[in-house]
C-alpha cells in the first residue's frame, strides 16, 4: 500500500507562484486524472509529486516519509515520471531506452542483471514494442515515442507513475489504450497512478479520481461522476462548454450560442 | 557479436596506424624491421630509432587522441550538444593561455609549459563552472554560454601576450606551433605522467556511462531516472578537464578529434556510452597516431602541425556526417 502525499504545498518558479496550499493524499490502485484549464499548475504538481520542484513551504510525503530526506535513486525506485520531451540527438534503440528505466537499479558497473531484462522485456511488451525493439527512437512517430517513453517508465518498477499529458501525441485508439492501461496498472499492480489530461471525457471515463486544478489552486477532488459538472466546467473553463450528467458524464460544446 | 567484431576492428586500426606511425621518419624502414624493433629485435641502429625516437611519438599521440575522443563523448553526452568538444568549455583556451604564459614569464625548465597548460585547463573549467553558476542554477545552456565567455576572454589574454611580450614574440614560430597543434618526441616519464592521468580519467569515463546515457531525454528525466544531476555534471567536466589538460599539454591545442571521433561511432557503435567511451578511446588513438604520421610525411623532411592535418580533414568528414543525418532526419 503505498500514499503519495502534499501537505500545505506551495511552489513556484522564481517571484511567480504556481501551485498554492495543495493537500492531496494519491493512493495505490487509484488513476487519479489531474484537469484543468492552461497555466493551472498542473504541471507544477506533477513536478512537485516527482520531488523535482522543491516546496516553498509544505511537504510532500511518501508513505510518511519526506521526499527531501531520499536521495534521486531512492525515489526513482518508487516514484517514475513519463517525461514530455522526448526529442534526443543520438540514435538510442528503443529497447535502450527502456533500459534506462533501469538506471537506479545498475549495479556499479552498469551491468544489466536478469531482473533488469526481464523488467524491460515486460514493459516492453505491454507497450506491444517487441517489433520495434531495434530501431532508433529517433525514426518513430511520435505516438510510438510516447509509448517508447512510457514503457522506460514502467520498467522503473515504481510503486507512483506520474504523467503530464500521456495522451497528447496519440490518436484515440492509441489514447484509450493508454490510459486503460494506466487503469489497469493501477488496480493490478496497485499502483499510484497520477496523470494530467487535457481531455475531459477520458478522465470521467477512466480515472477513478479527478483533481481539477485552477489558478494555482486545487479546486475540486473526487470521483468524475461527483465532480465533474456543468456549475465546476463552467467556472474553471469558461462557458462554452455542456455537460450531461451521468457516470461518466459527458462534456460537450456549446456551438453557435445555442 | 556485432559489439565484439567492431571491437575486433578498432583494435586492428590501433595496431596499424602504430606500425604505420613507426615507419614514417627520415630514415626509411621496412615493416619487418620496424615489427622486428617493437619486437625488440635488430641493429642497435633500428632499435634506437624506432623504440626511443618513433614509438614515444606514437604512443603520445595515441595518449592524445583517446584523450580528446573520450572527452568530447563525455561533453556530446552531458550537454546533449553534438556540436560540444573540448573545446566549449574553455578548456583549451584556458590551456593555451596558460602555456603561452610560462613562455611570458620566461620559465624554460622542462615541464614547466605542460603544467601551465594542464593549470590553465583546470582553471578555465572552474571559471566557466563558477559564471555557469551564477543565474542560481547551472545548466547545460549556462556551461555553454560560460564557455563562449571564458574563451572569448582568453583568446583576447593570449592575443595580447602574444603581441605585447618581449620573451613571447622571439619564440613566435614555436608558440603558434603549439597552438595549431603538435605532437613532439616525448621523453618516457612525460608519458608515464600523461599514460597515468589520462588511463585513470578513461576509467572514470566508463564509471560514468549509465549515467551519462539517462541524459539523453534532458535533465530532468536523469534526475526522474534516479541521478543526481548536478554532482555527476560536476564529475563529467572535471574529467574532461583532466583529459583535455593532459592531452594539450603532450600536444598543443589539436581541434576536431574530440568532436569528429564519436559523431563517426555513433551509427556503428549506437549510441550507449558503454561502448562508445572505450570505443572513442580507441578510434581517437588510431585517429591521432595516423594524423601525426600525416603531418611528418606531407611536407617530409619538414613537420605539419598535426592539427593541420585534423583540421583539413576533419572537417569536411564532419560536414559529409552532418549532411548524411539531415538526409536520414528527412527520410
Amino acid at each position: 500500500m503505498t500514499s503519495l502525499a502534499t501537505r500545505s504545498v506551495t511552489a513556484g518558479y522564481g517571484d511567480r507562484v504556481a501551485l498554492r496550499d495543495a493537500d492531496l493524499e494519491l493512493r495505490s490502485g487509484e488513476l487519479v486524472a489531474v484537469v484543468g484549464p492552461n497555466g493551472a499548475g498542473k504541471s507544477t504538481l506533477i513536478r512537485v509529486l516527482a520531488g523535482l520542484l522543491r516546496p516553498r513551504s509544505g511537504a510532500v510525503s511518501l508513505d510518511g516519509i519526506d521526499l527531501r530526506g531520499l536521495d534521486r535513486g531512492q525515489i526513482a525506485r518508487r516514484i517514475a515520471v513519463v517525461p514530455q520531451v522526448f526529442d534526443t540527438l543520438f540514435p538510442f534503440s528503443v529497447r535502450e531506452v527502456v533500459g534506462l528505466g533501469r538506471t537506479a537499479r545498475l549495479g556499479i558497473l552498469g551491468r544489466a542483471s536478469a531482473a533488469d531484462r526481464a523488467a524491460v522485456a515486460r514493459a516492453m511488451r505491454e507497450l506491444d514494442l517487441d517489433s520495434l525493439g531495434t530501431r532508433p527512437i529517433d525514426a518513430l512517430s511520435g505516438g510510438e515515442r510516447q509509448r517508447a517513453l512510457l514503457a522506460m517508465a514502467l520498467a522503473q518498477e515504481s510503486d507512483v507513475l506520474l504523467l503530464d499529458e500521456p495522451t497528447a501525441h496519440l490518436d484515440p485508439a492509441h489514447q484509450l489504450a493508454t490510459l486503460d492501461l494506466l487503469r489497469r496498472l493501477a488496480a493490478e499492480r496497485g499502483l499510484v497512478v497520477v496523470a494530467v489530461l487535457h481531455d475531459l471525457n477520458l478522465a470521467s471515463a477512466l480515472a477513478s479520481r479527478v483533481v481539477v486544478v485552477a489558478g494555482g489552486r486545487v479546486v475540486s477532488d473526487g470521483p468524475p461522476a461527483r465532480i465533474v459538472n456543468e456549475e465546476l466546467v463552467r467556472s474553471v473553463f469558461g462557458a462554452r462548454l455542456a455537460v450531461l450528467p451521468g457516470d461518466p458524464p459527458f462534456v460537450l460544446p456549446r456551438v453557435g450560442g445555442r | 557479436m556485432r559489439t565484439a567484431v567492431v571491437f575486433g576492428v578498432l583494435l586492428c586500426c590501433v595496431a596499424v596506424s602504430v606500425i604505420v606511425g613507426a615507419l614514417v621518419g627520415a630514415v626509411p624502414l621496412g615493416p619487418g624491421e620496424v615489427l622486428g624493433a617493437i619486437g625488440g629485435h635488430g641493429d642497435p641502429g633500428t632499435l634506437a630509432i624506432v623504440r626511443d625516437l618513433r614509438l614515444p611519438r606514437v604512443v603520445g599521440a595515441a595518449l592524445i587522441g583517446g584523450a580528446l575522443a573520450v572527452a568530447g563523448t563525455l561533453l556530446q553526452g552531458l550537454l546533449r550538444n553534438p556540436l560540444a568538444d573540448p573545446y566549449v568549455t574553455g578548456t583549451s583556451a584556458g590551456a593555451s593561455l596558460g602555456a603561452v604564459a610560462t613562455i611570458a614569464i620566461g620559465a624554460t625548465a622542462p615541464f614547466v609549459l605542460p603544467f601551465g597548460a594542464f593549470a590553465g585547463a583546470i582553471l578555465a573549467v572552474a571559471v566557466t563552472w563558477r559564471l555557469a553558476a551564477l543565474g542560481g542554477r547551472t545548466t547545460v545552456l549556462t556551461v555553454l554560454l560560460g564557455g563562449v565567455v571564458l574563451s572569448s576572454f582568453a583568446g583576447a589574454l593570449l592575443t595580447f601576450l602574444i603581441v605585447a611580450s618581449d620573451r613571447v614574440v622571439p619564440r613566435l614560430r614555436a608558440v603558434i606551433g603549439w597552438l595549431l597543434g603538435g605532437v613532439s618526441v616525448l621523453d618516457s616519464s612525460e608519458l608515464l605522467v600523461a599514460g597515468l592521468v589520462i588511463g585513470a580519467g578513461a576509467v572514470v569515463a566508463i564509471a560514468l556511462a549509465p549515467r551519462l546515457d539517462a541524459f539523453a531525454f534532458g535533465e530532468e528525466t536523469a534526475a526522474t531516472l534516479g541521478v543526481d544531476v548536478d554532482r555527476t555534471a560536476t564529475v563529467v567536466l572535471v574529467t574532461t578537464a583532466v583529459l583535455t589538460a593532459a592531452a594539450v599539454a603532450l600536444g598543443g591545442v589539436i581541434g576536431f578529434v574530440g568532436l569528429v571521433v564519436p559523431h563517426a561511432l555513433r551509427p556503428v557503435v549506437g549510441a550507449l556510452h558503454r561502448r562508445l567511451v572505450p570505443a572513442a578511446f580507441l578510434a581517437g588513438a588510431a585517429t591521432l597516431v595516423l594524423a601525426d604520421a600525416g603531418a611528418r610525411s606531407v611536407l617530409a623532411p619538414s613537420e605539419l602541425p598535426v592539427g593541420v592535418i585534423t583540421g583539413a580533414v576533419g572537417g569536411p568528414f564532419f560536414l559529409a556526417l552532418l549532411l548524411r543525418e539531415q538526409r536520414r532526419m528527412r527520410v
